[in-house]
């Protein structure tokens, strides 16, 4: 900490990230831009752990009767895949990283309304990281990340209960998180910054914490009651006691669908942003985006059995269902429509961060139309617990949310490091995974309407084509996830300075330095201007600050 | 089976045709968005692609029309998809009255399958072509689901209660059959075949097994044996007529006597008391295997059912008679060829025969 409260033009700028260097000081921050720093760090390693369970699988199905020598193995290896990637990297992905460093930039603030807290959420996620480790480390776990009932509390001899409570851990992070962002938005807001002038990207961190604050402690209960059972022999969801398991199938989807939203609405707040910046416009439809936002949030609590068609729910349920399931289809094709739109009469640059939500935008329609038809009752009833399945939230999950956050994660990596990264590259790595994207996951729409259950290790010989093919994209994918890592390290330390908005764009974080100040900004903005008035940005007029 | 290279699976049934051609409609319309959304995409990004750094272009004011027509557009073509959709799924949930009905048992890690002829099978199911069957299925550990991919079906099998599908095939042949419903370390291998016959090479086929008793006649042994006969039709509901009638509660609710009620009160007698009769009866749900109490469902059945009116008196509503107003008490010595048509002396709570406790 220099005592001089104003720097000099000619040093450097007192930063975020320069503030300061101990270990101590980094563990103790309360840093909103720390916290997002330190959780890109955690989940960037949770996620190459559940890579490698999806590389097992992937090469597992290499060959008809399973490359792992025991089912068991394969069984755990999925598992373990889908666990730490929904809770260890996709729930936390935009939102504590991208989330913690940006919302208060965004609405003109100094931090978080909670700053303890925040750190506080950091570490819970890191306890509960540690705990998954533990199950990965000894033991396993083998019930897939859904935890289905009666195998998950009297079949399975895995590490269930320790999961369930890491599990139930992480889930106190995200309330947390979910809290903070809710009270920042409504009370930190900087002068002039109404809700209609709120980024895109606030409105969605916004809903996104509506879903994290409601339906997290659901998941609790019912994790709880699972591990209850487990532990006491009190029947719950186990018929042989007494209880009903398609009851916990009700509980953990009222969560687990809500979960879904909260992967992938952070990703469209982040496209809003790259698309209004790189095609210079205001978004075609502003409200119209912020309140589908709030629309999928709410509806998305409405839809969960539609996961069950097939479990033994009535038909007039499923019928509601999937009715409810449409009508949340809606306000998703609004988005993507908007933000086509956005680009009529725009100035369109073709940067990186552009190119991975292009792609998102593409892979994100083809994950939620293949999502309408497993919505339609009379399909779900051939393609339920299918590969169509997978490649369905593949699609979502993988070509939305992970290609979305990497797409924000290039937008913004100006602003969190003040270093500009090879646009090369980074177009490069975009293409690559977009295309290895595709040759993993659409053999399996393939396999999937053929019939080839998930979870299975092995089958049949006429889907090996299909097993082949996804494999053989999964080694491309891996080769375009590896490469920003590199380039992005690299950036680093050879990367030319960014200066403080090397894309133009308008909104708040990009007027003060990069990376920012410790206190964000020197004197709080007040905003007089529409969001997104890049119509206001050309010449002669000067931007702010 | 079909082991070359496929792209689309095999009709093997009437819903299949019904399933594709929702699903040919769905991806046509999909195949149009993507189509669109990447056509504009690429041709926007081309047309107004940056000519220079400084470019701002000016403001464009919202159009309401634009915005109403891709709401409305997809909320309409949705809800077309909807309702074909929800038509498609009702009627595969509905079997005919008349269908032929298969006991399905799944475990890990087999399916056990009892045809009502008696002939047990492992993982392949043989049905003839063109008669609807009814697939009658409950598990006896953790969730199962019975898929057959070239039926376009698929229902999972749950411990403590019984689901159903039905069928038509159409097409002899050779199909997989798929657990779908992940349930532990050999997942993968509760796999088997259903075999579509023509029905005279079914006939010869259901010759050609090892004979076993009829689900209903094994039922009505069990039905002496366990001493239900001491208590039924005197001091318990008479089961004449019961199965599909409307049963009163002694708590006033009306339910239906399908075969999730027959198995519950079974299992769990006190869940639903017949109006005017007391709790007496024990549980059973530890002395009984699914394949037991599937044979005591099969033998109630023989009973008679509301639904068609075998057994005079047996009426589709209102309340039951008791059974000292009633000549029939449920009990069918005609099943029971070796067995002394007398009856037992009323004691429900007789010890069970050696051997009888599973």
């Amino acid at each position: 900490m220099t005592a001089i409260p104003l720097t000099p033009d000619y040093a450097a700028p007192e930063t975020y990230l320069n503030s300061s260097h101990s270990i101590r000081s980094w563990l103790l921050t309360r840093d909103h831009k720390r916290i997002g720093i330190l959780y890109m760090i955690s989940i960037t390693f949770m996620f190459l752990i559940a890579a490698c369970g999806a590389g097992l699988v992937r090469i597992n199905l290499l060959t008809p009767s399973g490359i792992l020598p025991e089912p068991s193995m394969y069984n755990k290896a999925f598992s373990v895949h889908g666990i730490l990637m929904v809770w260890w990297f996709l729930v936390p992905s935009v939102p504590a990283t991208l989330g913690n460093f940006l919302l208060p930039l965004m609405i003109g603030a100094r931090d978080l309304a909670f700053p303890r807290l925040n750190l506080a959420s950091w570490y819970l996620f890191i306890i509960s990281a540690i705990m998954i480790l533990g199950v990965v480390t000894f033991g396993g776990i083998d019930t897939g990340w859904t935890f289905y009932t009666p195998y998950s509390d009297a079949f399975a001899n895995t590490r269930v209960t320790l999961a369930v409570a890491a599990i139930f851990i992480n889930g106190f992070s995200s309330i947390l998180t979910g809290l903070n962002f809710i009270v920042s938005t409504h009370t930190m807001r900087a002068p002039g910054m109404t809700w209609f002038r709120l980024p895109l990207f606030v409105w969605a961190m916004y809903a996104t914490s509506l879903i994290f604050v409601l339906a997290t402690p659901v998941l609790a209960i019912t994790l709880t009651l699972l591990g209850i059972e487990r532990l006491l022999g009190i029947g719950i969801f186990n018929p042989a006691l007494g209880g009903d398991p398609v009851l916990f199938q009700h509980l953990f989807w009222f969560y687990s669908h809500p979960v879904v939203y909260i992967q992938i609405l952070p990703t469209f707040g982040i496209a809003s942003e790259v698309v209004t910046c790189f095609a210079r416009k205001r978004p075609f439809g502003y409200s119209m985006i912020a309140f589908s936002s709030l629309a999928i949030a709410m509806i998305g609590f409405l839809v969960w059995a539609h996961h069950m068609f097939d479990a033994g729910i009535s038909p007039y349920s499923g019928l509601v269902f999937s009715l409810l399931s449409f009508a949340v289809a809606v306000p998703t094709a609004i988005k993507i429509f908007s933000w086509t739109a956005t680009l009529y009469k725009g100035s369109v640059a073709l940067e990186t961060p552009m190119l991975y939500i292009l792609g998102f935008m593409g892979l994100f329609t083809m994950g939620g139309l293949t999502g309408v038809m497993l919505a339609t009752l009379g399909l779900d009833m051939h393609m339920h617990d299918t590969y169509f399945v997978v490649a369905h939230f593949h699609y979502v999950m993988v070509g939305g949310a992970v290609m979305g956050y990497l797409g924000g994660i290039h937008y913004w990596w100006p602003k969190m490091t003040g270093k500009l990264y090879s646009e090369f590259w980074g177009k490069i790595s975009a293409a690559i995974i977009f295309i290895g994207f595709n040759l993993t996951f659409f053999p399996q729409y393939i396999a999937g309407y053929l019939g080839m259950p998930r979870r299975y290790h092995s089958y049949p010989p006429e889907f090996q084509v299909y097993n082949v093919l996804s494999t053989a994209g999964a080694s491309i994918l891996a080769v375009g996830y590896i490469l920003p890592l590199i380039y992005l390290f690299w950036s680093l330390k050879f990367g030319p300075e960014a200066g403080r908005n090397p894309w133009k764009a308008t909104g708040l974080e990009w007027q003060t330095s990069s990376p920012p100040p410790p206190e964000n900004f020197e004197e709080i903005p007040t905003i007089t201007r529409p969001p997104y008035a890049y119509d206001m940005m050309a010449p002669p007029a000067v931007p702010a600050v | 089976m079909e082991q070359q290279f496929h792209i689309f699976p095999v009709r093997a049934t009437t819903h299949a045709w019904q399933v594709d051609l929702l699903f040919f409609f769905e991806l046509t319309v999909s195949a149009l968005f993507v189509a669109l959304i990447a056509g504009l995409v690429i041709y926007l990004s081309l047309k107004y692609r940056r000519k220079s750094p400084d470019e701002f272009p000016p403001y464009t004011p919202p159009n309401g029309m634009v915005e109403a027509t891709y709401t409305i557009v997809p909320f309409l073509i949705m809800m077309v998809m909807f309702f074909w959709g929800g038509a498609v799924y009702v009627r595969a949930r509905r079997p005919p009255a008349n269908a032929m009905q298969i006991n399905v048992i799944g475990k890990q890690w087999m399916w056990k399958i009892q045809h009502p002829e008696g002939p047990r099978e492992i993982n392949t199911l043989h049905v003839p072509v063109g008669r609807p069957i009814k697939l009658l299925m409950t598990s006896q550990d953790v969730i199962h689901d019975f898929g057959i991919p070239a039926f376009r079906i698929k229902q999972d099998v749950l411990p403590g209660t019984y689901s159903t599908e039905w069928f038509e095939a159409t097409r002899v042949g050779e199909y997989h059959l798929f657990c779908d419903q992940y349930c532990g370390d050999l997942h993968s291998q509760m796999i088997g075949r259903v075999v579509v016959m023509e029905p005279s090479a079914y006939q010869a086929w259901l010759a050609g097994t090892v004979p076993d008793a009829p689900p209903a006649v094994s039922g009505a042994r069990l039905f002496q044996s366990y001493g239900c006969v001491a208590c039924h039709g005197q001091r318990a509901p008479t089961l004449a007529g019961l199965y599909m009638s409307q049963v009163r509660l002694d708590d006033g609710r009306t339910v239906l006597a399908d075969e999730q009620y027959l198995r519950e009160s079974i299992i769990e007698p006190a869940a639903k008391i017949v109006a005017g009769y007391g709790p007496i009866m024990p549980s059973f749900r530890a002395q009984l295997t699914e394949e037991q109490i599937f044979d005591l469902i099969e033998y109630i059945k023989s009973l008679g059912s509301a639904r068609d009116n075998s057994v005079p008196g047996a009426s589709a509503a209102g309340p039951q008679t008791r059974p000292s107003e009633r000549p029939v008490n449920g009990y069918r010595p005609d099943l029971l060829p070796d067995q002394p048509p007398a009856r037992q002396p009323p004691a429900y709570n007789q010890n069970l025969p050696e051997g009888s406790v599973q």
